[in-house]
């Protein structure tokens, strides 16, 4: 028996300021746009796993119920951030190979932009009490911190965060779904004002209203549905030491310049069977630009202090040797808390990615999260 | 300004610093000193740790400066820096830094009160 799983579609709402619906109809469109792309109908689907902040969302159960499933064999509501969309479809490749679930949706579901906004959540829990009184109360603070940290001490600044931002929104401008579409040049960046230090606009994910799903299954079945099957080669979580009292907690961390990245980099090209050299293209995770130096630097796709000059001469772009958040990332895409980072990576090694797809589209690498924790797939085609 | 939600292991913390201390968590076995407060050590995981009291001086390890307020509470308050502290003897804190703020730069405290509660602020030695 081949236990290996497969996402075989993925589906999306329209990314807005204001969606004028509730979440569960979010939820509920984006996941019957996976199936319909996958060519399943609801009645197929036996497990739902999500994610969601200070109940900013709705549970699977509720979704289940609006898309008339017949009746769930897996079910996982996460409570997580970031760190989650790798994980749960890790997860649900878990649930698919040992029988499980045959049919898995793995969605986000949020009014991230009109309603509970997740950058400045107060979570609930002991950490939060050394942070909100002082001041220290954004996400865009706290992912800043580590970031100033992580230019001082692999020589880079704001020009390699600015060629994130352009790169990416190179890739936005030819991406309908993009929210962020106006193109960005270097003059324009740095006109720009801080909002925290080292951030700019434009070093920040653009939150939006919206919702993204893909579904899961075996390889056998994936290879009889309609599109060609995104092979799920491997998953990896990582939290490393002193992961701290809550996701913004990380006092107890030592180094900010590294994150779970670099921890779980071996055991995920490991269980697939390739390594960085083989990674044609990457999804990383990209609330904010420092993020996706990190990544590529803790992957090992980059040598430590040199992403920053990697993105600048243009290697990340599509016809580079590592086109890069290929949506635009969630800069300029949208904020659908890096589902639609893993649906961008599902499309292109699918050769589905229409004006911005890679060449080489075999093998790519994925990531979900920004600091402590985090997860990471390689998809690879069927080989 | 929003006040600490605190709980029973955060306490002597902002007891402390409401008499104008500091103290941080020391491990009886490994004898490293952390914050934020827990029950047992996050290091090797023994239980009552003590409270040791220290001077507060520390390194600047990263900081961040605030142009817009992320929050209402903070709306008269910008610009302003948030520094994460090395503190000399182990253990790290976020706080205030009033002033320059630089990576590597040493720093001292200053309490702040507040109606409530007191808050750890730091500026530049001098």
């Amino acid at each position: 028996m081949n236990t290996t799983a497969a996402i075989a579609g993925v589906g999306y709402t329209e990314f807005s300021r204001d969606s004028g619906r509730s979440v569960l109809s979010l939820a509920t469109e984006a996941c019957r746009n996976a199936l319909d792309d996958a060519g399943l109908t609801a009645a197929e689907v036996d497990g739902v796993a999500s994610f969601m902040v200070m109940h900013d969302s709705v549970h699977c159960q509720a979704v289940a119920t609006s898309l008339a499933v017949p009746e769930l064999r897996y079910v996982l509501d996460a409570d997580l951030g970031g760190q989650a969309p790798c994980y749960l479809t890790g997860m649900a490749a878990m649930a698919v190979a040992t029988g499980h679930a045959r049919n898995v949706l793995v969605f986000r579901a949020l009014n991230g932009r009109s309603g509970p906004r997740v950058g400045g959540m107060e979570f609930h829990g002991p950490g939060g009490q050394y942070r909100y009184p002082i001041g220290f109360d954004h996400y865009l603070m706290y992912v800043g911190m580590w970031a100033q940290r992580f230019l001082h001490e692999t020589g880079q600044g704001e020009l390699d965060l600015a060629a994130v931002a352009i790169a990416q929104r190179e890739y936005a401008v030819r991406n309908e779904r993009a929210y962020r579409r106006r193109p960005l040049d270097l003059e324009t960046y740095l006109a720009s004002p801080y909002i925290v230090e080292p951030y700019r606009s434009d070093d920040c994910t653009v939150e939006v209203d919206g919702a993204c799903a893909i579904l899961v299954t075996s390889l056998d079945q994936a290879r009889d549905l309609r599109h060609p099957p995104a092979v799920i080669a491997s998953s990896a979580y990582r939290a490393g030491p002193r992961s701290g009292l809550d996701i913004g907690d990380h006092l107890l961390w030592d180094d900010y310049s590294r994150n779970y990245t670099s921890l779980l980099r071996d055991e995920l090209f490991g269980r697939a069977g390739v390594g960085p050299s083989d990674v044609q293209l990457a999804e990383i995770y990209d609330c904010f630009t420092s993020t996706t130096l990190v990544g590529l630097e803790g992957l090992g796709l980059c040598e430590r202090g040199t992403s920053g000059a990697f993105v600048r001469e243009g290697h990340t772009r599509l016809d580079g040797a590592l086109p890069t958040n290929t949506h635009g990332g969630l800069l300029s895409e949208g904020y659908i808390h890096g589902m639609n980072t893993v649906a961008e990576a599902v499309l292109q090694v699918q050769g589905r990615g229409g004006a911005n797809q890679a060449p080489r589209h075999e093998v790519c690498a994925v990531t979900s999260g920004a600091m402590m924790d985090g997860s990471a797939l390689i998809l690879t085609a069927d080989r | 300004m929003r006040t600490p939600n605190i709980d029973r292991d955060s306490a002597p913390w902002w007891d402390a610093l409401r008499a104008h201390h500091v103290v941080v968590q020391e491990c009886r076995v490994c004898t490293r000193r952390w914050l934020p407060r827990t029950p047992a050590c996050p290091y090797c995981g023994a239980g009552s740790p003590n409270d040791q009291p220290i001077s507060g001086l520390g390194v600047v390890y990263s900081f961040v400066r605030a142009h817009r307020a992320m929050s209402e509470a903070m709306a008269d308050e910008v610009p302003y820096t948030i520094a994460t502290i090395d503190l000399d003897g182990g253990g790290r804190v976020f706080a205030r830094v009033e002033g320059d703020c630089v990576i590597g730069q040493r720093v001292a405290p200053e309490f702040v009160d507040h109606d409530t509660w007191t808050e750890l602020r730091y500026s530049e030695t001098r």
